[in-house]
């Protein structure tokens, strides 16, 4: 039976799926070797660059701080229009190349968050996966009002979404 | 509360792997709609948007109520339309972040391809 929401558009889809009542999964190749990607995603630099697209109308990362390593800490503040939000939390397990977890410690049942960047002939499989502490938590967080999360999250994935590239 | 458990999930899933589908479901969250509507509304022949509805009538999600000669549709009681909507949110998100991780693993694969700077 087919469980993901999957985008037609383009040569490397981005999936969606619920894996269970309090996981989700987004799995997507990219067309590069795992050492790229991972640097992509644990240099700063370059991951400010992409994780809030430029395109993104009136939400700006004001600033991202990651010590990628493991109990190493990040934070990012965000602005959108006259409000700011911060996301933060702590790298629980990082592999090189491999994978890294980390925690969303802005709530007060915040999700893990594992990625992890898989070979395959030379490209990279990537995936992105929350897992909740309870099935409590990954409902509130789909009604839009987990526990310490403001609304403006909301507003921000919608902004995300909504901006045209 | 929106409830789950494993045997709508697959249901939910599959009514959601459909574009128009979702499309009905964004819409019904703005008003209830006949299946004429629908139709009309997604270009579809009246026997194309009855299947989808029954698609979604099956997986608890839209419930439907026939008043004389109009079939008239609405969101499920579980709130389903919610979460369909915040997984196709979540969906485009990542879609947007990773078109724009795209462009830099091009920049990365260029300076490789170029050598280190000053050769």
């Amino acid at each position: 039976m087919d469980q993901q929401v999957s985008n037609a558009a383009g040569a490397n889809p981005t999936n969606v799926e619920r894996i269970s009542d309090r996981e989700f999964a987004v799995t997507r190749l990219f067309d590069a070797p795992p050492r790229m990607v991972f640097t992509a995603w644990s240099d700063p630099s370059l991951f400010q660059r992409w994780w809030v697209p430029k395109s993104a109308t009136g939400v700006s990362l004001v600033s991202c701080d990651m010590d990628v390593r493991t109990g190493g800490k990040y934070r990012l503040e965000f602005a959108a229009g006259d409000q700011t939000m911060a996301f933060f939390g702590k790298y629980l397990d990082v592999v090189p190349d491999q994978r890294i977890v980390w925690t969303n410690d802005e709530g007060e049942e915040g999700a893990v968050t594992t990625v992890t960047f898989k070979d395959q002939g030379g490209k990279t499989l990537v995936t992105y996966h929350e897992t909740y502490p309870s099935k409590e938590a990954l409902e509130e967080a789909l009604s839009g009002s987990a526990a310490g999360l403001p609304e403006q999250f909301e507003q921000l994935a919608e902004l995300l979404a909504t901006a045209e590239a | 509360m929106v409830q789950f458990n494993s045997t709508s999930l697959d249901a939910s899933f599959a009514a959601l792997s459909d574009a128009t589908r979702r499309g009905v479901l964004a819409q019904l969250g703005r008003s209830d709609a006949s299946i004429t509507t629908l139709a009309d509304q997604f270009h579809m022949t009246l026997t194309g948007m009855k299947k989808h509805v029954q698609v979604l009538e099956r997986a608890g999600l839209v419930t439907t109520e026939k008043v004389g000669r109009v079939r008239t549709c609405r969101l499920g009681e579980r709130g389903l339309g919610a979460e369909a909507e915040w997984i196709d949110a979540q969906r485009k998100l990542f879609e947007r972040r990773f078109a724009a991780l795209d462009a830099i693993i091009e920049e990365m694969k260029q300076e490789e391809a170029n050598g280190p700077a000053g050769e």
